[in-house]
């Protein structure tokens, strides 16, 4: 996929489920120079309405399984969820906790799963372009 | 209205922009003043205390490095030195050597990943770009010493996983250079800013008094002017015979005031002070055996004979964590595993720093004491469904019946509970 597929800048969205950190500082990472995912276009956005992509971390806890909900809704369609990290794919580490939910495709739809604890950044950028190939593929059908 | 005065809420979160880990804040605010701020933490609470009580040493170890993704040498630190007491472990010296020089990496990792946020919050990004820029070195050090850039499992009990190599030396060398001479440059960008100042400064004031009181912890006490780390307080690993000694704003030859001023600058200078242990220990490490157990199925098998308790204490880069744990002879499992955070002591410092502050100073004032969310949040367990709170003369009280059972040699715990 060249560069000229991207057809409109990405805006992403983070939110953290009940993650360590760990995933969410690599995020970070991502957007910053040594990485520099901004040159594409893509950039983190302070509100789930104004983003494409929305990007999890961390298993569900208990106290964020409705937020999380709501904020999935708030995303203006056509929208991609990536999941950052092996917990929020899998729950992980945190599989048998009273307080955790489960992995965030239990809660919603999710289209891309990034594995790793962490991912490196490197996987997180692939995560989100294999998203806007998604979304791509979403507007052409119309 | 009549009066013009009224007291609006405002409340924050618990999704929001200014940190990237859920919490809610309801701001009181008079006009642009904040008279008051209730705090809720606990979105991010994943039970792993209780999880660790269902898994063996091992993997509680691995479970510990997953409390918090910055802190990934600092939990783990804390609890072989707990277990280490509690089953009578002896380290060798070259082990404890290397888990200050990784402990000390972390901490220069952190202080430069919280100098970004703290430069982002201030609507200076630039500085956030450049800080998370040099940050790439450390972390390129640490993943190739460990393997990984985040989440090393160093420390294993009885030593440490990985040595440092005669060949990977240079590299952390090049590293220590490359950080003394861009740390002018930081301390530069930082705290002789101008803009930075007029920003940073007597905003969110801790005082000694307020600090000392509250029990604040790690760079958000000494900012205040105490000169309180537990690594020069009570000496743990090798940290004794290097000589730490507590920064505070003196070292930069100012009064402390306890703002976020000093904030940065106590972070700033630990970072000059953490590449000062990292070349001492590089010079002084001894050789030797870098684990007491080489053997995993070994280590297992010591662990599950020991019977015990022990408490295992770190300077974290937020400030002290502690580790307690109890082990029984014949089980895999720790009977009982408390973990205490940096942020849980330093979370109430927030009320004081932001009252009458300004609605535009609350990210700036949250980050400063660099809060850990994942790392403290907790849960309430309210019996029989009843939202009752428990009062500080009625948990007295409980404690009074509790020591009065013990002497009497009955179960601490109580009856059948």
């Amino acid at each position: 996929m060249g560069l000229s597929s991207f057809k409109r800048a990405l805006w992403v969205f983070h939110v953290a489920t009940g993650s360590c950190n760990g995933c969410d500082i690599e995020i970070v990472a991502a957007l910053t120079p040594r990485y520099d995912v901004e040159r594409f276009g893509i950039k983190l956005v302070g509100t789930p309405r104004h983003a494409d992509v929305l990007l999890v971390t961390g298993p569900v806890t208990r106290p964020m399984l409705e937020r999380l909900k709501r904020v999935y809704e708030q995303t203006p369609d056509p929208k991609a969820v990536v999941v950052v990290g092996g917990c929020g794919s899998t729950s992980g580490v945190f599989y048998d906790s009273y307080n955790v939910v489960g992995p965030v495709d239990e809660v919603i739809p999710v289209d891309v799963y990034v594995p790793g604890c962490p991912p490196r950044p490197e996987a997180i950028v692939h995560g989100v372009v294999t998203a806007v190939a998604k979304l791509e593929k979403v507007a052409e059908r119309g | 209205m009549a009066d013009g005065q009224k007291v609006y809420e405002i409340p924050i979160g618990p999704i929001h922009p200014a940190l990237k880990e859920p919490i809610r804040f309801t701001f009181q605010v008079e006009g642009e003043r904040i008279r008051g701020v209730e705090v809720r933490p606990g979105f991010a609470h994943r039970g792993i205390e209780f999880m660790g009580l269902k898994r063996n040493l091992i993997q509680v170890l691995y479970l510990s490095e997953r409390i918090c993704g910055i802190c990934s040498i600092s939990h783990p630190i804390a609890i072989t030195l707990a277990v280490e007491r509690a089953a009578g472990i002896e380290v060798p010296p070259r082990a404890q050597y290397l888990r200050v020089i990784f402990s000390e990496l972390e901490r220069i990792h952190s202080h430069l990943l919280w100098a970004g946020v703290a430069a982002h919050e201030l609507g200076f990004d630039t500085l956030l770009h450049l800080t998370w820029k040099v940050r790439e070195e450390v972390l390129d050090v640490l993943e190739e010493l460990s393997g990984n850039r985040i989440d090393y499992s160093i420390p294993i009990y009885g030593g440490v996983r990985r040595d440092i190599a005669p060949a990977q030396v240079p590299k952390v060398e090049a590293m220590v250079r490359h950080y003394r001479g861009l740390l002018e440059e930081l301390l530069d960008a930082f705290l002789r800013d101008p803009s930075v100042a007029a920003r940073t400064r007597g905003v969110g004031v801790l005082t000694p008094e307020e600090a000392e009181a509250l029990c604040a912890v790690g760079p958000t006490a000494r900012a205040s002017g105490l000169s309180k780390d537990v690594r020069q307080d009570r000496p743990y690993l090798v940290y004794g015979e290097l000589g730490v000694r507590a920064i505070t704003p003196r070292d930069w030859g100012l009064e402390p005031r306890g703002d976020v001023y000093d904030k940065a600058v106590v972070r700033l200078l630990e970072i000059g002070q953490s590449l000062d242990l990292i070349e001492k220990c590089l010079d002084e490490m001894p050789e030797g055996e870098i684990t007491s157990f080489p053997k995993i199925p070994a280590l297992l098998a010591h662990l599950k004979k020991a019977e015990g308790e022990g408490l295992g204490w770190h300077e974290a880069p937020r400030g002290e964590v502690i580790h307690y744990i109890r082990l029984e002879a014949g089980v895999e499992e720790p009977v009982a595993w408390k973990v205490k955070a940096p942020t849980y002591s330093n979370l109430m410092s927030w009320v004081p720093m932001f009252r009458d502050q300004e609605v535009a100073d609350i990210p700036i004032i949250a980050a400063s004491i660099d809060p850990c969310m994942c790392c403290m949040d907790r849960v309430h367990v309210v019996r029989d469904g009843s939202g009752a709170t428990l009062l500080m003369e009625e948990l007295l009280k409980l404690s009074r019946a509790k020591t009065e059972r013990v002497l009497r040699g009955l179960s601490p715990a109580g009856g059948g509970a």
